[in-house]
């Protein structure tokens, strides 16, 4: 066990993975010499070469597109997107390309990268390096959507990602790459895909939560402690597949749910969640589900406090679904 | 000539005319390849209009410059094509009866009729799974080729594509990535000189698109793509390039999309009749078929039985693939991911109670 940074927790699990098998190799803008921007490949340069941490020129589909052709070769690649902001030029050879391979080869053709990208607001980012538009992966059959929101799990759900058979879409929370520290464990770590972390057990309401949306929701549910409220905090950890036991049953116990995103409400992951919990639990709910998200309004500059999530929002809610019933 | 406003083939053909010679004891192998993608593209237009197929992209007027490519490359070289590419499959080793398959999208459709007709992919001959996007292949072939240096394999890579695709934004990042890294790769760039309705003058303002190549630091050729044996002049002298670690390769072969841009597509809409007529006379197979009886390899009556056989051959390949069983309902749910999650096992099972229910919870 090691204390580590959620970033560096992410670069452990790129190194662990590259040692143990030589098809891993990493590909993006600025990963080499530089090591990331974020410094998630800090080390891999030195380490593995420039035939295994490759610079690529500035263009996300040529990233996207090379990291399919290598993986239909038979590589493993996880290519580095720099901030998901800038993942649209290569959303063609995600959604018509990456996702489809399996499915439109009748099996012939797996394709399986990872894409890593830093996403989220809350680090002065503006409009292009603060996004969260995890929904636009989810709603595309064929990618697996994965986001840790700790050290632990992100080398764990990364581990897993290498070793998964299909296209993951890895997506790190930058707001808290250095501010969340914690125990990783050493060696082949691994958290399955479609298990969601049970964060805090309560009994009064459930939050569901993801990425850098976890520790606001664990402050709500401390300060709702003080006032007699028991929330439980769920962490689904991958969207794609989705833990839906998970989610039911702690709606079934607790009657009543809070989902937060950071992305904007309308069709956000929070509209699956929600319909979940309608389809599955709608006998066990004693006040509606709430959602404490981003505003349908492009991410704001000056003012992104006032646009994401925070404590004492999440808590709001949770004391009105409460109190409604 | 062809009118003005088109390029004129063979005028720069610059590709070395002498060490890769194309082999006279292929040439009747190349014909038989070129006159059965020509008699399965006249049956699936026919069959297309009968509503046995629901789609059909013809290739005629490009079986030189596919077949003379095909015939260039190994088998344990990769080919990404576009969506025309039948007769690189068939030359490729691909039986007829599975591209009949897919184009009937049966049980027996490796592809498990997931796509479109045309949107052929064969794994065993390299030939990787098409997508209708234009352009996307040429960065995923050259990822291939760059995993391929890794590997050490002395292999090429091949993205097929049209002169409209070189408008795309794969093409460009696919070009200049190859270029960065000195991939093993040739574009295969069939110039046919109309992307649907838009001519290829109205393509780019480039005098010919190898010369892009230029720009992204490697050669680019020009070939005339109704001449066969100058296209595997051209992809042989590309190939031997690739394989010593000197890089990729744009060839560019001229050709005339004879058809329509595929049986929902009216050319009369926007192409004139006698353009089309002066390309007909430029007809690949008959050139190359006037080339093998000059040289006596071939004579009238194993013309003819060249033709019979292709024909019966599609026939058979028709009745096979219209006999077959469609594909098992439940297959909708197969392949998305390797194994089914929990919501798909949820929507199958809902489908297999309810078949006609939609993907209602249950």
């Amino acid at each position: 066990v090691t204390e580590l940074t959620l970033v560096q927790a992410v670069n452990r699990g790129l190194q662990e993975a590259m040692r143990a098998d030589p098809d891993v190799l990493v590909l993006g803008e600025d990963v080499g010499v530089n090591g990331g921007v974020f410094r998630a490949t800090e080390g891999l340069f030195k380490e593995f070469g420039d035939s295994r941490v490759i610079d690529t020129p500035l263009s996300e589909t040529g990233i996207v597109g090379a990291a399919i052709g290598m993986a239909l070769y038979g590589l493993k690649p996880v290519a580095e997107i720099q901030f998901l902001d800038f993942i649209y030029p290569a959303f063609d050879q995600i959604v018509s390309e990456l996702s489809k391979f399996r499915y439109r080869s009748g099996g012939q053709y797996p394709c399986h990268v990872v894409i890593r990208a830093p996403y989220g607001g809350g680090v002065k980012g503006g409009l292009y390096h603060s996004q969260s538009t995890e929904a636009y992966f989810c709603h595309t059959a064929g990618l697996k959507v994965a986001i840790p929101s700790t050290p632990a799990d992100a080398k764990g759900l990364l581990l897993t990602a290498i070793h998964d058979e299909d296209p993951v879409m890895f997506l790190e929370p930058k707001r808290i790459y250095r501010s969340v520290t914690g125990e990783v464990p050493d060696g082949d770590h691994r958290v399955p895909f479609g298990h969601a972390r049970l964060v805090r057990e309560g009994s009064d309401v459930s939050l569901f939560a993801y990425g850098a949306m976890v520790p606001p929701s664990m402050e709500a549910a401390e300060a709702l402690s003080q006032e007699g409220i028991q929330a439980e905090v769920i962490d689904p950890r991958t969207l794609v597949p989705l833990d839906e036991t998970a989610i039911v049953t702690s709606v079934e116990k607790t009657g009543r749910a809070v989902i937060v995103h950071e992305a904007a409400r309308f069709c956000g992951v929070g509209a699956e969640l929600a319909a979940v919990i309608a389809e599955k639990a709608f006998f066990s709910l004693k006040s509606p589900v709430a959602r404490v998200t981003g505003y349908d309004t492009p991410f704001p500059y000056a003012l992104e406090n006032l646009y994401l999530p925070n404590a004492e929002k999440i808590a709001h809610a949770a004391r009105s679904a409460v109190r409604a019933s | 000539m062809p009118p003005a406003s088109s390029a004129t083939p063979a005028a720069r053909d610059t590709s070395p005319p002498r060490e890769a010679e194309f082999p006279n004891d292929r040439a009747l192998e190349a014909y038989r390849w070129m006159v059965l993608s020509r008699s399965t593209d006249e049956r699936c237009l026919s069959l297309q209009r009968q509503g046995r197929i629901g789609f059909y992209a013809p290739l005629l007027g490009q079986e030189a410059a596919q077949v003379g490519c095909a015939l260039a490359l190994r088998p344990e070289d990769w080919v990404f094509p576009a969506y025309r590419e039948l007769a690189v499959a068939l030359t490729r080793g691909v039986p007829l009866r599975s591209i009949v398959d897919q184009l009937i999208g049966n049980s027996a459709d490796l592809s498990k009729g997931r796509q479109m007709p045309n949107h052929f992919g064969f794994a065993a001959q390299r030939f990787v799974v098409a997508s209708s996007p234009i352009g996307t292949q040429i960065t995923q072939a050259v990822g291939a080729a760059m995993a391929a240096q890794r590997r050490k394999d002395p292999i090429v890579t091949v993205p097929f594509f049209g002169d409209g695709a070189t408008s795309s934004n794969d093409f460009h990042a696919g070009m200049n990535f190859a270029g960065v890294f000195r991939t093993p790769t040739i574009f295969f760039c069939q110039n046919n000189q109309w992307a649907i309705s838009l001519p290829r003058e109205k393509q780019t303002r480039s005098r010919t698109l190898a010369e892009k190549a230029e720009a992204y630091g490697f050669p680019g050729v020009v070939v005339d793509g109704t001449d066969l044996r100058a296209v595997f002049r051209a992809v042989s002298a590309a190939r031997e390039r690739a394989v010593r670690g000197e890089g990729p390769t744009l060839v560019e072969a001229q050709v005339y999309r004879l058809g329509p841009h595929s049986t929902s597509d009216d050319p009369k809409r926007y192409r004139s009749d006698a353009e089309v007529a002066e390309w007909k006379s430029r007809d690949p197979i008959a050139r190359f078929r006037a080339e093998l009886l000059k040289a006596g390899l071939l004579d009238e009556s194993g013309d003819q039985k060249i033709l019979e056989a292709a024909r019966a051959e599609v026939q058979a390949a028709i009745d096979a693939g219209e006999a077959a069983r469609p594909m098992a309902p439940s297959s909708i749910f197969d392949d998305v991911f390797a194994e089914l999650t929990p919501r798909l096992i949820e929507e199958r099972d809902g489908f297999e109670s309810n078949p006609g229910g939609g993907a209602s919870h249950p």
